[in-house]
């Protein structure tokens, strides 16, 4: 078999055995498909040529289902997931490791337009996926494909964030639309006939950080608000930086679609996953700067500001309703789950 | 959002507000029950609270089907699920609750049960078709709002000759727990926790209609006012309350009316007569047993009844003792009052039937209000 077709065909066992079937699907998809001078697809592993200074390191594993949904797939977001974790970390993202879990029976149509997507966030992203592995598991041992990266990346010198990092009087700011990633997904789960034309945020974030951190340089801490949606990061950098977080609701950017979708399903945009946003706490001085910032990048256009830190004993985060009240904007409990009635 | 926001307006908000504080006579207080969970759902999520003078105190009812299901329905539930063969189908917020031995449906399909949750009876429906060799089972909880779309579904397995798909019916009654609350000997013989006045439930009376709450106006003289779920419907069914408290009226006063007629439902009603009849007694988590507060699949209807079906014996289940759930249901206490609140009993790991949903009083306080819940110290820190 000298060209491998992906047209048709399903994973075997034998595609993870370490035999001419693996080499085949290595070299004719993966390094194919990932082309760079990095990978070659002859080697136990990746020698780069890495600069002085500190690197950032993040991993993650993917199993999101479905995974195709409007917007990406697993693919893109394995990319762009572990690309923004390094990039929140002041990094520009240089390499990516891939590793594979593949069910027996998955189409390799599917494997190959999944390999295809990755390949696309990692251009866009400028990353170039150097490393990967495969595996086969038993059909009904796992769910299609698993995939998880892993990110190295360069802090840019002079930059220094940390969740610990807020301060009170410091500003709140997200990039865009809250939880377009969440709803696009869960539209297309088993169990909801829920017809959306919302599309999945799914982007690398690392050319949009790089733009704030350029104009804004003080920056204390960026995060991408992902599972547990803005909530989660807002409570996290409440308590790492020990203090109280204050938002209001009515500066909160949400789509119309996603806030009914919301709505019929009962659950709360501030708790929806978001896999092209990012959250940034930057000195009160700095804000408007920052907002220019993120709104002169295409990732950025619909940033806002949404609240500020203060002194708080408790480190609550509150938000003061469009309405007119106030409520605490608490952690989730367990899984956001769909009311019944 | 159109048809949304509108009832969401804070400008209509802060003029209701002015009106009600205008017109609650500061020399008494007004203590309105607002009994479905979306309304204290609501009330929590928008900050409703703020916007009353101190004077005017939600009392947060039992209306939260997941909070009421008692913990031995729970628990038969999860054993039935793990009978080899049988697809158990759940709505979402279900999964979660705890029943005995710290189990519950998500931990029951962690181990290997076959749990799914669905949006819809229907889907239930579809799954039975779908797995002929398998035993569907809908686990049926809610009130008068979920109880006809599983009379849907009872009727569309009856018409496609399904023969493995059966309901676990835990459908309640709204007016039965209304009645039980005002019999209860604590707000009887205790001055101190009267209830000035009810904010009816919305989606409930939709289908079952105004009608059902003349009963409570007449024979306990108490007002009620049909309320929709949106911040807007509840301030101005609140001002409603005060009015006719303020003038002696104990009368039903529709707010909701762009939803809810005199009669409900003629339809939905109509089928859920068909498919259901009235349990003598049913056991509510935090009410006890209530007379004729909830139904069963009419002898028509056996082969799809679970519980026939599968013989399900109920366990015995405890509640703890400390917690003060039945006194916070009927407003003889807040959540605050409660010694296991936000200690051992939180939404990670609720004790009692106010804990378990969002829509629970305790969850609610836990959630939105903790702030209001302790001392202030914020203001003191600035």
């Amino acid at each position: 078999m000298k060209h491998a077709t992906f047209e048709k065909g399903v994973v075997e066992m034998g595609h993870g055995a370490g035999g001419r079937d693996m080499a085949d699907l290595i070299r004719h998809l993966f390094v194919t498909a990932f082309d760079n001078p990095d990978l070659t697809g002859e080697e136990d592993q990746a020698i780069l040529s890495f600069p002085a200074g500190r690197m950032a390191i993040s991993t993650d594993a993917f199993v999101v289902s479905p995974m195709f949904f409007p917007g990406g797939d697993i693919g893109a977001l394995a990319v762009n997931g572990t690309v923004n974790d390094v990039a929140m970390g002041g990094a520009d993202p240089v390499a990516l490791s891939a590793s594979f879990i593949l069910e027996e029976g998955l189409p390799l149509a599917d494997l190959a337009r999944v390999v295809g997507s990755m390949a696309q966030a990692a251009r866009t992203a400028g990353v170039h996926i150097v490393t990967g592995d495969t595996k086969v598991v038993e059909r009904g041992k796992g769910d299609g494909i698993f995939i998880t990266t892993t990110g190295f990346g360069q802090v840019r010198e002079g930059v220094s964030l940390s969740a610990r990092n807020g301060r009170p009087g410091d500003v709140v700011l997200v990039s865009g639309t809250l939880g377009d990633h969440g709803v696009a997904v869960m539209g297309r789960r088993e169990g909801f006939d829920f017809d959306t034309n919302i599309v999945s945020d799914c982007a690398a974030l690392n050319g949009l950080a790089g733009a704030l951190l350029d104009a804004v340089p003080q920056t204390r801490l960026m995060r991408d608000p992902t599972r547990g949606g803005l909530a989660a990061v807002l409570n996290e950098i409440a308590e790492a930086s020990r203090v109280g977080i204050a938002i209001r609701e009515d500066a909160l950017p949400i789509r119309p679609g996603v806030a009914g979708a919301c709505e019929i399903l009962g659950l709360d945009p501030l708790y929806v996953a978001n896999e092209g946003k990012l959250v940034a706490v930057v000195p009160p001085e700095q804000a408007e700067i920052a907002l220019a910032a993120l709104r002169a990048h295409p990732l950025g256009r619909e940033a806002a500001i949404i609240g500020e830190l203060r002194a708080d004993p408790d480190h609550f985060v509150e938000m003061e309703t469009a309405f007119g009240g106030r409520r605490m904007v608490d952690w989730i409990a367990g899984e956001q789950l769909p009311r019944i009635c | 959002m159109k048809y949304v926001d509108e009832f969401r307006a804070p400008d209509l908000a802060r003029a209701l507000a002015a009106q009600i504080a205008a017109e609650a006579q500061p020399d008494r207080e007004f203590r309105l029950m607002e009994f479905c969970g979306g309304h204290t759902h609501a009330i929590f999520r928008y900050g409703v609270k703020d916007l009353l003078p101190a004077n005017v105190r939600m009392i947060h009812g039992p209306g939260c089907p997941v909070c009421v299901l008692p913990i031995t329905r729970l628990d038969m539930a999860i054993a039935l699920a793990r009978r080899p063969g049988v697809i158990l189908c759940s709505y979402g917020d279900m999964l979660r609750v705890p029943g005995s031995r710290r189990q519950s449906l998500l931990k029951a399909r962690a181990e290997g049960a076959d749990i799914r949750m669905v949006g819809s009876t229907m889907d239930a429906i579809r799954l039975a078709e779908e797995n002929p060799e398998r035993e569907v089972v809908f686990f049926a909880i809610g009130f008068e709002t979920t109880t006809p779309p599983t009379a849907v579904a009872v009727k569309a397995a009856e018409a496609k000759g399904l023969t493995n798909f059966s309901v676990f019916c835990n459908h309640v009654l709204t007016p039965a727990a209304i009645t039980n609350i005002l019999e209860a000997p604590e707000i009887r013989q205790m001055e101190a926790v009267e209830i000035d006045g009810f904010l009816g439930p919305a989606h409930v009376s939709v289908v079952i209609g105004s009608q059902p709450y003349d009963y409570f106006a007449e024979e306990f003289a108490k007002p009620v006012v049909i309320a929709g779920f949106e911040p807007i419907d509840v301030m101005q069914s609140i001002l409603m309350l005060v009015r006719q408290i303020n003038e002696g009226r104990a009368e039903v006063e529709n707010q909701y009316t762009r939803a809810v007629t005199h009669t409900g439902n003629a339809a939905a009603k109509a089928l859920v007569a068909e498919v259901f009849e009235l349990r003598r007694s049913f056991e509510w988590r935090g009410l006890g047993r209530v007379p004729y507060s909830a139904l069963r699949l009419r002898d028509r209807f056996a082969a799809f009844d679970a519980e026939r079906r599968f013989e399900m014996a109920p366990g015995r289940a405890v509640e703890n003792k400390a917690c003060d759930c039945p006194k916070i249901l009927r407003g003889a206490a807040v959540p605050t009052d409660c010694k296991l609140f936000g200690k051992q009993c939180t939404p990670q790991t609720p004790l009692g039937s106010c804990m378990v949903s969002d829509e629970g009083a305790c969850a609610a306080y836990y959630k939105y209000g903790r702030r209001r819940a302790a001392p202030n110290r914020m203001e003191a820190a600035e």
